[in-house]
């Protein structure tokens, strides 16, 4: 009897695990983690968890009572590093060899790690050890350079804030959260971080970092230096998929895999979550998305394909991504881009809550929307379903009066 | 056994995921908060409707026995 044999036990493993029993598998459940750290979810570690509101409690992903009552077997502090395809083995750092029926790779990612070294004082931010060293960091009136706007390094600049910490926000790019945002709605989030007194250089680069905890001089592309007492590299993450290399699975920033979430070319293993990398049929490798809920998604998606192989079922999902700053819930849906239309409808500095509606040739491509929960709801169905962006917007409309329009082209 | 759908509403936070999952379950009131449409699970939905729970990225979702 193998069973099921998951590899990381974060939320797209234990999601995998809790679907497969709710499903009806009954097999085997074993689930490989290389943290000793009872599972935990990470988003609050750059919001209540980083700074202190919330608990280590509070974010298990399942208790212990659940996983021994679903049968859920957790090795914890053992790290996957070979698997063997033809005999259907998991090769660990800590016995011997596990055997599988169907495997599901769920590593996930890593912080990238700085290219101006790291020591002590100059923080990543993806595990709970990250998390609770920086927070040792944070105390008031300490100065944190923050290094790349993206969503982690602004939602940590916007935590330190909170904490009375001073806050230099660094990135080339001209505003936050490029990767998502077109430049009208990058600017609500550059003023949002200038309006909660960050000092923001976008723009420039950081050539170098020198010092020490508590004395650190970071010098910049156009010549300028900062100071800060420490400092968060937010620059992206990587896929933990180095342990495959020699499987013979396709690895290319990521672990390919097809629309069954099941990795190119094999049979009886999955991917779910930030180590998955989408193998489009016409369009080729696609973005490697790195969001809670599209884990959760696949998670489901690989349950049912495990326990109902006869009848695969397509991975299909709007892409959503929230992310908590200062007093703004901000979500991203489907996927915005500079080169779409873009219709605006209200303005977060004034009502207190917006939407920007993102169109090509009037189909609906995605949405950015500040503290405005219904029209969330509303901009996922209608992408989900396919509505004409049309449709959406007058739905908004009927929610609301001011609607400006700018047009590409 | 039917189940019964619970809510924290203290913890939702209007992530709105669990409205993806099953919107005939769940929805949003202007707020942003969840509202239960149906809180009697039958064993039918229960798979479907535990997984839309599950999908609450604050745990504020959740079925009992009742
Ligand atoms: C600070 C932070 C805040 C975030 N906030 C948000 C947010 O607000 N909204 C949002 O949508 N998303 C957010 N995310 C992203 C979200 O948390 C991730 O998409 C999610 O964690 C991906 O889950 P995963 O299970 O695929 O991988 P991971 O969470 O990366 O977990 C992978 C697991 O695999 C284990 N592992 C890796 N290699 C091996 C190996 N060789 N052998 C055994 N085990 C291994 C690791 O120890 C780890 O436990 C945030 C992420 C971070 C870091
Ligand atoms: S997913 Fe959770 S937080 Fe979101 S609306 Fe539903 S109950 Fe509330």
């Amino acid at each position: 009897m193998s069973g099921t044999v998951i590899v990381g036990a974060s939320v797209a493993g234990v999601r995998t695990a809790q679907a497969l029993r709710s499903q009806g598998y009954s097999g085997a459940i074993t689930i490989v983690d290389a943290e000793e750290e009872w599972p935990y979810d990470k988003p609050a570690l750059s919001k209540s968890f980083l700074s202190g509101q919330s608990h280590r409690d509070s974010l298990e992903l399942i208790s212990k009572t659940e996983a021994a009552s679903l049968e859920i077997e957790l090795l914890l502090g053992t790290r996957a590093i070979g698997l063997d395809v033809a005999e259907k083995l998991l090769e660990v750092d800590r016995c011997v060899p596990i055997a599988y029926d169907s495997l599901v790779i769920a590593t996930g990612g890593r912080a990238r790690p700085s290219p101006w070294g790291q020591p002590e004082g100059v923080h990543v931010l993806r595990t709970l050890d990250d998390a609770r060293k920086l927070h040792n960091d944070l105390s008031p009136g300490a100065h944190l350079a923050v290094v790349g706007a993206g969503f982690i390094g602004a939602e940590v600049a916007s935590t330190a804030r909170a904490a009375n910490v001073e806050v230099t926000l660094i990135d080339p790019l001209p505003y936050p959260m490029s990767r998502v945002m077109t430049p009208e709605v990058g600017d609500w989030f550059s003023r949002l971080h200038e309006a909660h007194g960050v000092t923001t250089r976008f723009g420039v680069g950081v050539e170098s970092i020198d010092g020490g905890r508590g004395n650190f001089a970071l010098k910049l592309t156009d010549g300028t230096e900062v100071r800060s007492d420490s400092v968060l590299v937010g620059i992206g993450s990587m896929p933990n998929d180095e342990w495959l290399t020699d499987s013979g699975l396709l690895i290319d920033n990521g672990v390919l895999c097809d629309e069954f979430c099941r990795a190119i070319q094999t049979e009886g293993i999955y991917v779910a979550g930030d180590a998955a990398r989408l193998m489009d049929q016409q369009t080729g490798p696609s973005v490697r998305l790195e969001h809670w809920t599209n884990a959760v998604e696949q998670a489901k998606t690989v349950a049912h394909n495990i326990v109902n192989p006869g009848d695969a079922q397509i991975h299909q999902s709007v892409e959503y991504v929230w992310s908590d700053q200062y007093d703004w819930r901000i979500q991203v849906a489907g996927r915005p881009s500079h080169d779409l239309d873009q219709v605006t409808h209200g303005d977060p500095f004034v009502q207190g809550r917006a939407a920007a509606i993102f169109v090509k040739g009037g189909a609906l491509r995605g949405a950015v929307v500040v503290n405005w929960p219904r029209v969330l709801i509303e901009a996922r169905k209608a992408i989900a379903r396919k509505w004409t962006a049309q449709e959406l917007n007058d739905r908004i409309e009927s929610l609301t009066q001011s609607v400006s329009i700018t047009s590409k082209d | 056994m039917a189940k019964q759908a619970k809510a924290d509403y203290e913890a939702c936070q209007g992530y709105a995921n669990c409205v993806m999952g099953a919107e005939d379950y769940f929805d949003l009131d202007d707020d942003g908060k969840v509202v239960l449409l149906a809180s009697e699970v039958p064993e039918s939905d229960e798979p479907r409707v535990a997984e839309a729970a599950r999908s609450c990225p604050v745990s504020a979702l959740w079925l009992e026995d009742s």
